[in-house]
């Protein structure tokens, strides 16, 4: 890092760690539910998050999506809060919720005028462990369920790709198979799957509560202590590592699909952070999908889209953070009369630059700068701050870690981008995903009454 | 029930005690006739600009449609001797982010910055050549016209995109609402046709600057002077036709997908209009208020029908539409739409019960506070007080204007705003 970038750096992270690092506290109940506060005084709201360590990696075949369809069941009531009460009292206390299933976790959030927090905590640890679960409402909501896999897969032509490249990059871990679960497992699911779930996981010890707001934390722990300490601890399924044995050559798929913009998804097998102080890769591995692609300037974009108009788009993705084995993608679409074929070697000549010449010291400098900036403006929104805390932790990480793992970022030297590069970027290790796209049966044409003008 | 109704009448005192008034905002007018909106707030190292031009699609004259979206994506890819690879990465290096975008009104250009000394000043100059000397270079014309053209083709592929754009012309067939980009008239673009765009539309008088974050008044007024400057010497904002209601009726488009996509609406409603209050309240309880409203608990709770069901008013500068949209799957959409329409006509009829009205009360004063929790939030609802020219004063009185709306109130208000017989439907995947 050339040595003019130090002071400014050095400055904003000063201003960082006093506005947003120096407060998170932490209190773990001895029902093993460990509370996690950060002070955030701008405005009068709050923003409540309980986090459950079971994602989709946790489910066994034949009951995919369980964790996903167990998460919209937890808004079905309780024997005290009825089917929809939940969605009720947060709406007449100002306030918004929602949940989401991942891979590594299921999370669930109200962010509330910050009076509000103890009737949020009171809803939370009711449905911690009295869910009702009732057939009939499950019979509806697993309905709702499949319409949600039709909009968000079916119909989706690049989710599709992605699900099904991920299906084939892994054949023994369970990232294999998509959050939202199979059709023909949400077909055959019964309540029972979603009872067994929610017996298995939603348990005071597989589970942390993250607040964020205009709050005092040691309000909170006492508020938290009140609504969560009487829950018991449970005794968890053990975990089996189902670890992904070594790939031994590249992996190549094809899907068809309604579409019109033929996609390449490049799936390559990279580590990613198990311990934040030894590491080193994941860092750089950070740093080189910046380098590719953190902006707009970023060398696909300058390269494949601008300078050789080799595609309409490209990109490369890459999360340091997860529970599981870690991927990092390039994809894109190729522009008219340039086929998926020229785009893949497009995108592979990017990364034999880097593996050749490596990266210069300005772009790793520019990756740096805009890290540190998005630490700032993360500062603008509770909600980011508590997904940030909720996320690390999720992939166990301890959430005190997230300065490190920034100090480490900056870190990253040009010839170690270069040497992941060299050392992850192989054949043997890649998947090729394409979507051929098929023309519709016939062209959409509105008929009467309406024409629409051109 | 009656602790229940006491339990809603306590919330609601409370709720109104906490409201917070809004953001404190000032305004001015620069020489070159630019109407700016600030809101100081030191709290962080910060500062948040958005330049709203009425420059947006329904601006676009006819047989160049498209040329709104191309003109905003080609602003910053060339200014002041700087092509776009010395911008962008400028950008990076500040850690400053530039976005976005185009709608039917208005051509917003966002910049995010930090507030020190040595990162804001490149940061405001850059926004201020973008603004004021953007070169719309030939290459990059050419390739953005043939990305934005795949983008198209591929969106006319998708169900929910089609659904969109017929819903749109049915809805206004003879307003710049309902015209629509197509391969065609991206193609047909020219250079030329950018310019002209761009000298036409983004001129000094019809824009509007919102600033929000850490900075003094000093400093935004000289801020705000520079990007104004050098702006278009275009004629000011010569306003939008009044749209007509449609004549009401079907659509039905085949398509193979897995959901029929069915839309419902009409022109309903203008920014600024006092039936804002008793529509946004109604909305909440028939399908604006997520999983509370009739909409959400008929189709979705109930029968399984939809993953998502919503209405909502979208106030434009002319009438802008009320809309019902869900999906569901490919056989039942009949049984949907019957459903769907027969929640709007008891809606119609009866408006919401007073149980639910004081539901939908409690929720947006009290959700108030959430509206303005951030810097990014009071820089999207102070850029739109602008770019309308709303009064000053309209967060302030947000809770109160809401507050006082009754049941009467609502049912007159969608009884003028929603004439059945006008009302348009479009289903496309429908069997």
């Amino acid at each position: 890092m050339p040595m003019r970038y130090a002071p400014p750096i050095a400055l904003l992270l000063a201003l960082a760690t006093t506005a947003a690092w120096a407060n998170p506290h932490e209190r773990l109940l001895a029902n093993g539910l460990r509370v996690i506060v950060r002070e955030d005084h701008r405005a009068p709201t709050v923003a409540h998050m309980v986090w459950y360590r079971a994602g989709s990696m946790d489910e066994t075949s034949g009951r995919t999506g369980v964790a996903h369809v167990l998460e919209h069941m937890m808004f079905k009531g309780t024997p005290t809060a009825g089917p929809g009460e939940f969605n009720r009292r947060v709406a007449a206390a100002g306030g918004r919720d929602n949940a989401f299933t991942s891979r590594d976790y299921t999370a669930y959030f109200q962010q509330v005028p910050k009076q509000k927090l103890p009737e949020m905590m009171q809803l939370e640890a009711d449905r911690m462990r009295h869910l009702s679960l009732d057939e009939k409402e499950f019979a509806q909501e697993i309905k709702v369920v499949m319409e949600e896999r039709r909009l968000r897969t079916d119909d989706q032509p690049q989710a599709l790709l992605y699900e099904k490249l991920n299906a084939v990059a892994f054949q023994v871990h369970p990232y294999r198979v998509p959050i939202i679960g199979w059709m023909t497992d949400l077909q055959n699911m019964t309540v029972t799957d979603a009872r067994a779930w929610y017996e298995d996981w939603y348990a005071p010890n597989n589970a942390y509560v993250v607040v964020v707001g205009d709050v005092d934390h040691q309000e909170v722990f006492r508020l938290a202590e009140q609504h969560y300490g009487a829950l018991p601890a449970r005794t968890l399924p053990v975990r089996k590592p189902q670890d992904e044995p070594s790939q031994a050559g590249t992996r190549r798929l094809t899907v068809k699909a309604p579409a019109d913009l033929p996609v390449v998804m490049m799936a390559y097998k990279v580590p990613v952070i198990r311990n934040v102080e030894q590491d080193v890769d994941p860092y750089a591995l950070e740093m080189l999908a910046a380098v590719l692609a953190g902006h707009d300037a970023a060398r696909l974009t300058r390269h494949l889209v601008r300078e050789q108009r080799l595609a309409v788009s490209a990109g490369a993705s890459y999360d340091s953070t997860a529970r599981g084995p870690g991927i990092f993608h390039l994809h894109g679409a190729p522009t008219v009369g340039r086929s998926r074929a020229e785009l893949e070697a497009g995108l592979r000549a990017e990364l034999v630059r880097v593996q050749e010449q490596g990266v210069s010291a300005e772009e790793l400098a520019r990756a740096k700068a805009q890290l540190i900036a998005s630490q700032i403006y993360k500062l603008d929104s509770i909600f980011a701050q508590a997904m940030e805390i909720g996320q690390l932790e999720a992939a166990g990480i301890p959430h005190t870690m997230n300065r490190r793992i920034i100090d480490k970022l900056q870190e990253v030297s040009s010839e170690q981008v270069q040497a992941v590069a060299r050392k992850y970027f192989s054949d043997e290790a890649l998947t090729v995903a394409e979507l051929d796209p098929q023309p519709l049966p016939q062209t959409p044409r509105p008929r009467s009454p309406f024409v629409p003008r051109h | 029930m009656t602790p229940c109704k006491f339990l809603l009448g306590f919330c609601l005192l409370l709720c109104a005690q906490l409201v917070q008034a809004g953001p404190k905002i000032e305004r001015w007018q620069t020489a070159a006739g630019t109407r700016v909106l600030f809101v100081e707030d030191h709290s962080l190292p910060i500062v948040d600009i958005q330049v709203d031009f009425a420059a947006g699609a329904a601006r676009e004259p006819a047989g160049k449609e498209g040329v709104a979206g191309l003109t905003r994506s080609l602003i910053d890819l060339g200014a002041d001797g700087m092509d776009e690879t010395q911008i962008a990465s400028r950008l990076a290096d500040l850690g400053a982010r530039l976005s976005g975008g185009v709608d039917l009104d208005r051509t917003s250009v966002t910049l995010r910055t930090l507030s020190m000394a040595d990162k804001r000043a490149p940061a405001f100059e850059l926004l201020r050549a973008i603004l004021n000397g953007p070169t719309f270079p030939a290459e990059a014309f050419e390739r953005e016209r043939a990305r934005s053209l795949a983008a198209l083709r591929e969106a006319l592929t998708r169900p929910d995109a089609i659904a969109s754009k017929t819903f749109w012309a049915a809805m206004y067939p003879a307003h710049p609402y309902g015209r629509q980009a197509t391969p065609e008239s991206v193609a047909a673009l020219l250079r030329a046709d950018i310019l002209a765009f761009h000298s036409a539309n983004y001129g000094a008088r019809s824009a509007t600057v919102a600033i929000v974050g850490d900075l003094s008044r000093a400093e935004a007024e000289a801020l705000a002077e520079r990007l104004s400057s050098g702006l278009p010497a275009a004629s000011a904002d010569t306003g939008l036709p009044v749209p007509q209601l449609p004549v009401g009726g079907e659509q039905r488009i085949a398509h193979p997908a897995a959901q029929a996509h069915l839309l419902i609406g009409l022109p309903a409603l203008k920014r600024g209009d006092p039936d804002f209050f008793p529509l946004a309240v109604g909305n909440y309880s028939l399908g604006g208020g997520g999983f509370v409203s009739r909409l959400v608990k008929e189709v979705r709770d109930k029968r399984g029908l939809a993953y998502s069901v919503h209405s909502y008013f979208l106030p434009l500068q002319q009438l802008g539409p009320f809309q019902i949209g869900l999906q569901t799957r490919k056989g039942q959409a009949d049984e949907a739409l019957r459903l769907t329409r027969s929640v709007l006509a008891a809606f119609l009829e009866q408006g919401p019960s007073e149980a639910e009205l004081q539901a939908a009360k409690q929720n947006l004063i009290g959700s108030f506070p959430l509206r303005l929790d951030s810097n990014r939030k009071i820089l999207e609802n102070v850029a739109m007080i602008a770019f309308y020219d709303l009064p000053l004063d309209y967060l302030d009185r947000y809770p109160e204007n809401i507050e006082r709306v009754t049941v009467a109130e609502i049912q007159a208000a969608f009884a003028r705003r929603l004439p059945v017989e006008h009302l348009v439907t479009v289903v496309v995947a429908g069997d």
